[in-house]
């Protein structure tokens, strides 16, 4: 009798009765594990165990010439007393502001553009998603030399508009940041154009032609229909774009390394030159703890934002 | 998810889509053709708006092989030579003596293979265990994959470079492939195909007495060939492009990369710029290829998954 009032868990695995079943079911569990096992052994080792280490690790004190010690928040009040830290997260939360809304806007407005049957738009939405499996090198390469500062051709194009004063882009520290976000967003809006693309396909154009018979503008079907409808691909895009943004390490360590001076050091940067660069294990990982808890954050936030919306 | 990679499948990119009107359009055509013309019209404002645009996009490859065949000081000209004057075919051939690019080459490859064919094979085969194959608490174990995927790399990446440095790995290739090799993200995109292949066709073979390592060789493998090709393509260009992994890991220049050779020539010589785009655009063409490839699968791949490796 028990056993009814239990909500059903799954449909599928019948009740263990009789011995024939707990026999299936353990072979079951047996050649699951066995298809599993490959990639879990290497899952388990290379990424489970440093993920939670990388939580006990930010309580203790570890360096490359002392042993481990447990020291509680130390490390925290000694990051949060770091003037280091804070450029450091403030760099990265600029770049977050720049980088997520100029993507996200560039990226529905080409796909806007591209979703329309017209002879060969498949080239143009293959070339505008290149950029983004160009390796990060070559392309930070090309644009720190479409940045130089002197006959540069971005300078050269601003002077063409008129603009006298061009700016330094890599070699000033107001200048650098954006550089960053122009390239990264550059690299970037062709991926998430693809997933806009895809979101605007799955609207049923039913809804178009209810919102035509029904004298709406162009605009207004826009505004109307479009929009609500990608609802659920605009929230994945922003998690996706902010989490990346907190993460951004590559581009920046190859076009600026961090600099001029401490311009546009990140979080992530900051966690590899403590870390790995001066074997300061302990405190950086309270850096990286940081750096989880803002991800996990935002993304938490932008859930329920999105659930109070759908309801 | 899934919906997005019908939808997308259903309009590969370089389709001819358009070239023959529909029968209903036809007959529209005739009954409305002020509004058909306006169409054309329309269409012709768009192609002119994104021949522009992509060409304003372009600008840093046309840019790059354009570099890539100058003299050094023909690069940063006043005004923009976007042809080059005199074409210095002789970079092409120099690069190789300039710097170990052949090695660099050589290296990359050897990891990107190896990376994709481990991951493609250990995520195929969890992917199975994940979705076909009941057992107690095989879902909270998937969870941990998923839950890790949303961890940031670079949060637990000072306790791999401890464990490997533990290990004895670190300046080897090995290193990198352990890191590599086995992530979640492999058996993440797997799984999700995995679920739209009705689970009435491993029963029917399971009555017909294949066993479940049959079932996975004969029966799902051969129907998922285009996430395999999307996980393979996705897997062995993100280990191409990667920098941070063989940053970190790869001291010696023997062992180095495209990526970490072309990024110490530009450090060693930075007045070099030719010769720097010269490197850029050889490392750019084995993706280009790849891509132009298998981009149906590329754009499969990200559409069902979301998700980058």
């Amino acid at each position: 009798m028990t056993t009814e009032t239990l909500p059903p868990v799954a449909p599928a695995p019948a009740p263990a009765h009789s011995r024939g079943n707990r026999k299936q079911a353990r072979r079951n569990t047996l050649i699951g594990w066995t298809f599993i096992l490959p990639n879990f052994l290497g899952f388990l080792a290379f990424t489970l165990i440093p993920v939670t280490a990388a939580f006990a690790l930010s309580f203790m004190e570890w360096t490359s010439f002392t042993a481990p010690r447990w020291v509680g928040l130390e490390n925290f009040q000694r990051m949060f007393q770091s003037d280091t830290f804070w450029v450091a997260l403030r760099n990265t939360v600029v770049y977050a502001l720049g980088h997520v809304p100029l993507t996200m806007a560039l990226a529905l407005v080409l796909a806007l553009l591209l979703n329309r049957k017209l002879k060969g738009i498949g080239f143009f939405r293959v070339a505008i998603f290149f950029p983004y499996i160009t390796s990060l090198v070559a392309v930070a390469v090309v644009w720190n030399m479409l940045f130089s500062p002197d006959n540069g051709p971005i300078n050269q194009f601003l002077n063409v508009i008129g603009i006298a004063e061009t700016p330094g882009w890599t070699s000033s520290s107001d200048w650098a940041m954006p550089a960053v976000i122009i390239t990264s967003v550059w690299r970037d809006m062709g991926y998430y154009m693809i997933l806009y693309l895809a979101g605007l396909q799955a609207i049923p154009t039913e809804l178009y032609e209810a919102a035509e018979v029904d004298g709406a503008s162009p605009w207004q079907r826009f505004w109307n229909v479009t929009i609500p409808s990608l609802r659920p691909t605009t929230f994945f895009v922003v998690v996706m774009l902010t989490v990346s943004s907190f993460k951004v390490f590559d581009l920046i360590v190859v076009m600026t390394n961090g600099g001029p001076g401490r311009a546009t050091t990140v979080l992530s940067q900051l966690i590899y030159q403590e870390g790995i660069g001066e074997g300061k294990f302990g405190y950086s990982s309270a850096i990286s703890l940081v750096l989880f808890v803002i991800v996990l954050t935002v993304t938490v936030l932008q859930f329920k934002i999105q659930q109070r919306r759908e309801r | 998810m899934t919906n997005m990679a019908e939808d997308l499948k259903a309009e590969a990119p370089f389709a001819g889509e358009g070239l023959a009107p529909a029968p209903e359009d036809r007959r529209r055509t005739q009954r409305d053709s002020p509004r058909e013309r306006k169409k054309r019209t329309s269409d012709a404002v768009i192609y002119g708006v994104l021949v522009v645009l992509v060409a304003a996009l372009m600008v840093p490859f046309i840019w790059m092989v354009s570099s890539s065949l100058k003299e050094n000081n023909q690069v940063l000209t006043v005004p923009i030579q976007w042809i080059p004057t005199e074409f210095v075919w002789s970079n092409y051939t120099d690069i190789w003596t300039r710097i170990p690019m052949m090695g660099y080459l050589q290296n990359s490859l050897y990891l990107a293979v190896i990376i994709t064919c481990l991951q493609v094979l250990t995520g195929s085969l969890a992917a199975y265990g994940f979705s076909k194959v009941r057992f107690p608490g095989r879902d909270v174990l998937f969870l941990a994959y998923i839950g890790t995927i949303a961890v940031p790399w670079q949060a637990y990446m000072v306790p791999q470079y401890i464990m490997m440095q533990n290990l004895g790995l670190t300046n080897s290739f090995n290193a990198l492939i352990l890191l590599q090799a086995f992530g979640a993200f492999g058996v993440f995109l797997m799984r999700q195909y995995y679920m739209t292949i009705p689970d009435e066709l491993c029963e029917a073979a399971r009555i017909d007495g294949l066993s479940e390592y049959g079932i996975w060789a004969r029966v799902i493998l051969p129907l998922s060939k285009p996430a395999l090709a999307s996980l393979a393509l996705l897997t062995f260009v993100n280990t191409w492009n990667d920098y941070m992994g063989p940053f970190i890991y790869l001291t010696s220049n023997r062992l180095w990369t495209v990526q970490l050779g072309l990024r110490s020539f530009v450090g060693q010589f930075d007045a070099e710029y030719a010769m720097i785009m010269t490197g850029s655009v050889i490392s750019v063409i084995p993706i280009l290829v790849i891509f132009l490839v298998g981009q149906r699968y590329f754009i499969q791949g990200i559409a069902t998954s979301g998700m980058k490796g």
